[in-house]
């Protein structure tokens, strides 16, 4: 994309302070880019940790029919907590960590554009997370509504249901400073030369997703400040008896929850876009439609969030608004799949790790693509709607999706994190381990939804069991598969492995490869010039 | 042996799973319990039914031709175009009319299924000219049918025992699906269903009859269906509603229409039968040993037979302050629910059945209050 000459990077820190803290307070008190990169991106693989452990609490409990593990409550207080934790806790931080390391690196430079309010905006999640680990704690327990809140069931939870709420205000801060950072440093800090329609993918992606984020966390906030007031303060938002409507939380919610949804793949469709025509030696097929179809899912996920509420009885001329514009996405969407696909074609690829979850996202991604299209297709949905199909659904999307991308990401960019190269088998085993145990712990949940078992339940009908206890199998599995990634990374951290060159990747062409291995501590102080 | 490293480890991998995985694999393709076989749609017993079945089978197909298609490219392009075999990378990098190719084209796949779909939603939504219409509430945790046109209702509860959900007894094979009192309709018939709720979110739903309705607290949806063949159809509700969200299923026995009109005579005279003389004077004794039945029936989910609740979750009610405090507060907690808590109003049971359980807590475990609420405190405590 950009031809760039050399040593346009700050070999040496001399004419800088090199007297940043180093220690507990180093990490406090940071404004490097790198530094709060490596924060967010060790705190969600935390959180995906303590969610992950959820996720085997509920899998264990169903492993069989019966309640042998944990009572309902608990059950319904892990369910909230897996999910709260894996979207706001592990893949929204996991995603900002990308965009703190790379952006700066991608455009040529220096830093973030705010990097005080980036410190601010990491060091509200620990405390956030803290917040919603101690509902567990209190009398009451987690609330266990679903990560979705709904009133009235959660305008009668206990105290638990409070510090979620405050938990989500906080984080939402932190995602809209975040986004308001990424948007100002990729509109203002380009290198010379380079115009918005020579950046990096990648970038385009995070453009496009802090508009979104900006766009809906305050509606997030609004819904769950009126489940706030509703519980303390008198007033009946939701309450039928005072005038209100439960379905109207549903409305906002959603309003939030859908382009959250494209929050959350956005940035992982830009590490494909990085990692495809590096590993093919080939550019990227058809830039500007990728950005024009980005930007067409990013405009179309305003008006489909009534998708997710096909039961809530609206009528006919709502549902069919709503199935038609829902449908209208998999237009754009399916334009990126080709694109990727005419990427590798007639290209000369190679399969290291970052590759093979590449290829693993395009194929699994469009599998729970598909599952999304036979969703949207209301009369169906009627059937398959709060069953184990939607479950099956969402987790192909975001984690054979979304996380797959992301551990592409990691593989592909650790040898510049860290100067170390990541030791290829583990990698492999990780990538052929996490694949197949996946598919086996959430292929089946497609047919135990279609066979008619309901979401959110601790026990169920003697029909269930078989596909329940391959898909418990298949769950521990994936949990201990992650295992091997973090091993992988503390190696590459501690630098036992081949030194890595400024860019170990022959087809690599972006700006990051141009500085050494690990990356400085500042880098493009001195902004390259594009030709 | 497999000598590449990377090959043997994934082998190796998907071996271990597959042979886990297996004879639960085998198991689950040939099950074909009493409810619905375990991998696909259960038999469908509506037109609106089958007309998703259908619906969902051919987009099915169509998303699989495109799937095999796409990835059959794919997979190619893997083995042909890769640098071990010493292909050279091409450099071309957009083309317009390819674009506009695989936009348009998607999208016009995607009007031949919002067509079919469409004429379908307009069937499901049709209510008008029902010949029977049935009301049904959404409580925690139990469904209330009520005959609106014939002037009879009853609850339906979960009937399966504790001890096969606790694992002190083998499953019968409708564990979890059975209730106490299922909802009975004649075949050949439109049914409009009128659903509501009592407290939270739930969700009327019975997979063979295709329809699904939230049940909203405040406001009343509708869903019709016509069932075409006699027999025992079971669903579950389908809207987290709290710990027993799992455990409120749906079960609705479709008899012949000479069936049918017995029952509902049946049930007429059955309405008649058991009202109670309200002004019956009931002893300690008689109110305790129905209200324990009372109590089993909608109580021990949160309080527990023993009484004794769950710390810091659920109240114990034996020894407790309330109960052994005066009655007119007891009862109020029982006919108005508690706000700001989970415990919700019990105004839907009769004075009897009130005044039974009042009296029975107020008697059991170390509770020996010697109280006896009678029928008519509990009428005269509805006024205030």
């Amino acid at each position: 994309m950009s031809t760039v000459p050399h040593d346009q990077v700050a070999g040496h820190d001399d004419h800088h302070d090199h007297h940043h803290p180093s220690g507990i307070l180093r990490w406090l008190t940071t404004t490097n880019h790198k530094d709060i990169g490596t924060l967010y991106l060790w705190f969600s693989f935390t959180m995906f940790i303590v969610g992950g452990v959820m996720a085997l609490t509920i899998r264990a409990e169903l492993f069989r029919p019966g309640l042998q593990v944990i009572d309902p409550e608990f059950f319904n207080s892990m369910t909230t907590l897996h999910g709260l934790i894996m979207v706001f806790g592990a893949i929204m931080p996991a995603a900002v960590g990308f965009a703190n390391w790379m952006i700066p690196l991608l455009i040529g430079a220096p830093d973030m554009a705010f990097a005080r309010m980036n410190n601010w905006s990491f060091w509200l999640l620990p405390p956030a997370g803290i917040l919603l680990m101690t509902s567990l704690f209190l009398p009451g327990g987690a609330p266990g509504t679903g990560w979705t809140l709904y009133p009235p069931l959660s305008t009668q939870m206990p105290m638990g249901m409070d510090f979620v709420i405050f938990a989500v205000h906080i984080m939402g801060a932190s995602s809209i400073m975040g986004s308001i950072n990424i948007i100002t440093t990729i509109l203002n800090l380009r290198a010379p030369g380079m115009t918005l329609m020579r950046m990096p993918m990648f970038c385009w992606t995070w453009l496009i997703t802090a508009y979104l984020l900006v766009a809906v966390m305050p509606v997030l906030a609004g819904a769950v400040t009126m489940i706030l007031t509703d519980r303390h303060f008198g007033t009946s938002f939701f309450n039928a008896a005072g005038g209100g409507d439960p379905v109207l939380f549903q409305h906002i919610f959603w309003f939030f929850g859908h382009p959250e949804v494209y929050i959350i793949i956005l940035p992982a469709f830009g590490i494909i876009s990085q990692i495809i025509p590096t590993f093919s030696r080939k550019p990227l097929f058809g830039y500007a439609s990728m950005v024009y179809a980005t930007a067409g899912i990013a405009i179309v996920s305003f008006i489909v969030w009534a998708h997710h509420m096909f039961t809530t009885g609206m009528p006919a001329v709502g549902l069919l608004f709503f199935m038609y514009a829902t449908m209208l996405v998999a237009v754009p969407t399916g334009v990126k799949v080709f694109n990727w696909l005419a990427t590798m074609w007639k290209g000369s690829m190679t399969f290291e790790a970052p590759m093979l979850f590449a290829i693993g996202f395009l194929f699994l991604f469009t599998l729970g693509g598909f599952t999304g299209l036979i969703l949207s297709i209301s009369p169906v949905d009627f059937q398959v709607h709060d069953t184990y199909y939607v479950v099956a659904h969402f987790h192909y999307v975001m984690v054979a999706g979304s996380l797959f991308a992301f551990f592409g990401g990691v593989y592909y960019w650790i040898p510049k994190w860290t100067g170390t190269m990541y030791d290829e088998r583990l990698a492999q085993i990780h990538f052929w381990a996490s694949l197949v145990t996946f598919n086996v712990a959430f292929f089946p949940q497609h047919f135990l939804g279609l066979a008619g078992m309901p979401r959110r339940i601790p026990d169920y009908a003697q029909q269930f069991a078989d596909w329940n206890a391959v898909s418990s199998v298949g769950a521990f599995g994936f949990g201990i598969s992650q295992l091997v990634f973090l091993w992988a990374v503390l190696k590459c951290i501690r630098g036992r492995g081949e030194h890595a060159p400024a860019k170990p990747w022959e087809g690599a062409d972006t700006l990051e490869w141009t500085v050494p291995s690990p990356a400085p501590y500042h880098t493009f102080e001195t902004p390259p010039v594009i030709k | 042996m497999i000598r590449n490293p990377r090959l043997r480890a994934a082998a190796a991998a998907l071996m271990t799973a597959v042979v886990t995985a297996m004879p639960a694999i085998a198991h689950a393709q040939t099950s074909d319990t009493p409810s619905g076989r375990a991998w696909w749609f259960q038999d469908p017993v509506t037109s609106i039914a089958r007309q998703q079945i259908n619906l969902h089978n051919y987009i099915l197909l169509v998303c699989l031709i495109i799937f095999v298609g796409v990835f059959g490219v794919m997979f190619y392009s893997i083995f042909k175009h890769r640098k071990s075999v010493g292909h050279q990378a091409a450099q071309f990098h957009e083309n317009t009319v390819v674009e506009i190719v695989w936009t348009v084209i998607p999208f016009l796949i995607l009007v031949f299924m919002a067509y079919p779909a469409t004429k379908t939603i307009l069937f499901y939504k049709d209510t008008t000219a029902p010949e029977l219409t049935i009301k049904v509430t959404g409580y925690q945790w139990k469904w209330g049918y009520d005959y609106v046109q014939d002037g009879f209702g009853f609850f339906s509860t979960l009937a399966t025992p504790l001890a096969q959900r606790e694992d002190r007894a083998p499953k019968n094979p409708n564990y979890l699906l059975e209730v106490d009192n299922p909802l009975v309709v004649p075949v050949d018939t439109k049914i409009r269903v009128l659903v509501t709720a009592a407290d939270v979110l739930h969700a009327w739903w019975v997979p063979a009859f295709g329809i699904k309705q939230d049940a909203i607290p405040g406001f009343v949806r509708d869903v019709w269906f016509r069932a075409d063949k006699v027999g025992i159809y079971r669903g579950q509700c389908a809207e987290l509603c709290g710990k027993e969200h799992g455990f409120m299923p749906i079960v609705v026995e479709v008899k012949s229409k000479d069936d049918y009109a017995k029952w509902s005579a049946d049930q007429k005279s059955k309405v008649a039968a058991v009202a109670d003389d309200p002004n019956k004077k009931w002893s300690v004794e008689e109110l305790s040993a129905r209200g324990q039945g009372v109590y089993t029936a909608n109580c021990v989910a949160c309080h527990q037979a023993n009484g004794r609740g769950v710390p810091n979750a659920f109240p114990a009610l034996d020894a407790s302050k309330v109960v052994r405090g005066p009655a007119a507060d007891h009862v109020a907690i029982v006919l108005h629910g508690k706000q700001g808590t989970a415990m919700p109003s019990f105004a839907q049971l009769s004075d009897v059945d009130v005044a039974a359980v009042v009296t029975y807590e107020r008697n059991a475990w170390s509770n020996k209050t010697g109280d006896a609420v009678q029928p008519a405190d509990i009428q005269a405590a509805r006024k205030r």
